[in-house]
């Protein structure tokens, strides 16, 4: 990276345009009724269109109905689905970037994309699951797995841990494996169609019963991060500054990493493979939130949901046969990046 | 004056240890390119092959030598070299050892133009490399366009690189979701990179320009030097940087645009062979034939085993080189080199 560390100050266009907390909390407030909005839409849209006041009825009415139905079986849980994977992708790319202080990391970094979707063709090739909603644990636990197996390989060798070894570890690791899933997929037609559907990354037909797990793990992951936010600040720094201000930074990555983990693992298994989002959110966040991170997470924990949000209800009514979330999360996403990328000053870590 | 005298026959020892090295490097290749002709479904004896290569043999087996697996052969060893190539030079004007011309979107462009050719039109071969060419030089332009802002900053290019080939990727996601399960196979495999079907009406043109743009490469060895000191002392010793730049980023992407058109976007091979090459010869500078040599090297490495590992299935060679790169980084962290990159 070119300038790897730039002063904070210049990390916002508008030196320091909102820094009291007074402030950041009604930008906030502004961003969670927009979260609350496109929540609202996402219940609200679909095939059979329902008003706010018939959505209100169904979720509280005790009365049985279609509506009912409808609202709490399949677009409740697929709107809980796309807040809670947002927030978990947006969190994990922020802690990522923030770990290796590298603007481009994105929540796949660990390899754990690659991982899910080697346990997925070996799952639906190889031991003949073909069931989404059975193979998706699999997904889970080869995220897991290889996040594991990227730690050993790039743990540290003496004293403090150095993101980059863990970095590289982390792509070698990914190669290796999106290379075997492809090899192994490309011999199994049957593994390879799931696959394909996997990898786009979309919220339809997903079982409600992942909801919970997903819930667990991204609340876990979420008060992990929230609490490393402090360390993570002064670890921008430096190192041997973060040390003088009595930061334990070896514990402070472990648990970065186990929040990473456990964020992009459970969300990316659940909804595929949007690690762009965990790319883009964060370069969002960082244009309102200014440069501590604690106030980045907080912001990036409600504008990823809100575009993943967004990206579903815009999938299931810009063509008459639905947009895979994945691909108009991608197209929302994008443009925004650019946008950035173009701003006065490179955005910089 | 004494410091100049012990320096000088250092670095003479160095260079041929570097001259050394790059030697073996070119044996190993032409021993591979022996190994990937003599095997396959008719199978050869190394020693034959070579005496048909040097002019002996006829009929059949002249017939299978030169027209049906020498085209593949030479393909490896040229193509690689090619990406290896517009690797270095990526990594040299982003001065970032993950660069390569992958980071504005040209291999996802390719599959792009790739996909709609395969599932849309129900291309062939040409058809496919035509739409590979113009969705790969489309994308790099669109890329190159929107990070132009008062010149090209490395980090804006890669930044919009990023965003414009997510679109792409996930865009070629969905068509290979929408494909019939065949169709997008076949595309699957062509989207890992394979040789498989690659023949001298393919190779002949695409080599000729890999050669023309190589050799014009090597006579910019120097700006290349200077633009990987940084922009402001490359212009301050006189260097039209911009002019420069855009001069170098067109080459490298001819470079990766017509083969990546032939034989689909092989992974790693750019990353890894500048890499190699630096480390291995230990030199900083611009290692331009060894780099070549290495990915030369890489590729037909890679498509052997292609052929070999899983016969009579053969892999896309893209798989293989995706594998072989990250064993290589994992070497490289297990030897304890701390900044290797990232």
């Amino acid at each position: 990276m070119p300038a790897s560390r730039v002063n904070t100050s210049e990390i916002t266009d508008r030196p320091q345009r909102a820094g009291s907390a007074g402030a950041h909390i009604a930008r906030l407030a502004f961003f969670a009724a927009l979260l609350a909005g496109l929540a609202v839409l996402s219940l609200a849209i679909g095939s059979r269109q329902m008003s706010v006041h018939s959505i209100m009825l169904a979720l509280w009415d005790p009365q049985e109905s279609i509506e009912k139905a409808l609202v709490l079986e399949s677009r409740l849980p697929r709107a809980l689905l796309a807040i809670l994977a947002g927030a978990a992708l947006g969190v994990a790319g922020l802690l990522s970037q923030s770990m290796t202080r590298n603007p481009l990391a994105e929540p796949g970094i660990l390899g754990v994309n690659a991982g899910a979707s080697l346990a997925i063709v070996i799952a639906v090739g190889f031991l003949g699951i073909q069931e989404y909603n059975h193979y998706i644990f699999f997904a889970f636990a080869g995220a897991l797995l290889t996040a594991a197996l990227v730690y050993l390989i790039g743990r540290p060798q003496r004293g403090a841990m150095d993101p980059s070894r863990l970095v590289l570890s982390g792509v070698a690791m990914g190669a290796i494996f999106s290379g075997l899933g492809t090899a192994l997929s490309l011999v199994r037609p049957e593994a390879f169609d799931q696959l394909r559907a996997w990898t786009v990354g979309d919220l339809q037909g997903r079982n409600s019963g992942i909801v919970v797990p997903l819930l667990v793990c991204t609340v876990i992951g979420i008060l992990i991060a929230a609490s490393s936010a402090r360390s993570l600040d002064a670890l921008a720094l430096g190192e041997d500054s973060a040390r003088g201000l009595g930061i334990d930074i070896r514990r402070t990555r472990v648990l970065v990493l186990v929040a990473i983990t456990l964020l992009a693992a459970a969300a990316t298994s659940a909804v595929g493979a949007i690690g762009f989002l965990g790319l883009m959110a964060p370069h969002a966040a960082r244009r309102v939130a200014g440069a501590s991170t604690g106030w980045i997470m907080a912001y990036t924990a409600l504008i990823a949901p809100s575009i993943l949000l967004l990206a579903d209800v815009l999938g299931r009514v810009l063509l008459p046969s639905e947009l895979p979330a994945g691909v108009v999360c991608a197209a929302i996403g994008a443009p925004l990046l650019v946008a950035i990328a173009r701003g006065r000053k490179p955005v910089a870590l | 004056m004494s410091a100049v005298e012990t320096a000088k026959p250092r670095r003479q020892r160095r260079k041929l240890r570097a001259r050394g090295l790059a030697v073996l490097v070119a044996l190993a290749c032409a021993v591979i390119t022996v190994l990937a002709i003599s095997g396959g479904e008719y199978d050869i004896s190394p020693w034959r092959v070579v005496q048909i290569l040097f002019g002996g043999g006829q009929g059949l087996e002249s017939t299978i030598v030169w027209d049906w697996r020498m085209p593949r052969a030479l393909a490896a060893l040229l193509f690689g070299a090619a990406l290896a190539l517009s690797g270095l030079v990526f990594q040299s004007l982003t001065r970032n050892p993950l660069g390569s011309p992958d980071i504005i979107g040209l291999s996802t462009g390719a599959y792009s133009g790739a996909l709609i050719a395969i599932t849309i039109f129900g291309g062939g071969f040409a058809a496919t490399t035509a739409g590979a060419l113009a969705g790969g030089l489309l994308t790099a332009l669109i890329v190159y366009l929107l990070a132009w802002r008062n010149g090209t900053h490395g980090f804006r290019l890669i930044l919009v690189g990023i965003g414009i080939s997510s679109v792409l990727a996930s865009f070629n996601q969905y068509m290979v979701l929408r494909a019939d399960l065949d169709t997008a196979m076949s595309a699957a495999v062509w989207g890992a990179g394979t040789l498989n079907g690659v023949s001298w009406s393919g190779v002949l043109p695409v080599g000729a320009v890999v050669l023309v743009i190589a050799a014009v490469l090597l006579y910019c060895a120097r700006p290349l030097q200077l633009l990987q000191m940084g922009d402001d002392l490359a212009a301050s010793l006189g260097l039209n940087t911009e002019r420069a730049k855009l001069l170098l980023i067109v080459l490298a992407v001819a470079l990766t645009s017509a083969v990546t058109a032939l034989i689909g976007p092989v992974a790693f091979v750019a990353l890894v062979s500048p890499q190699l090459a630096r480390r291995i010869l230990g030199s900083s500078g611009m290692n331009l034939v060894p780099t070549a040599l290495f990915g030369a090297f890489l590729l037909s490495f890679g498509d052997l085993l292609a052929q070999r590992l899983f016969a009579p299935v053969q892999l896309p060679v893209g798989v293989v080189t995706v594998c072989l790169g990250g064993i290589y980084l994992i070497y490289l962290l297990n030897r304890g080199t701390r900044k290797a990159g990232a």
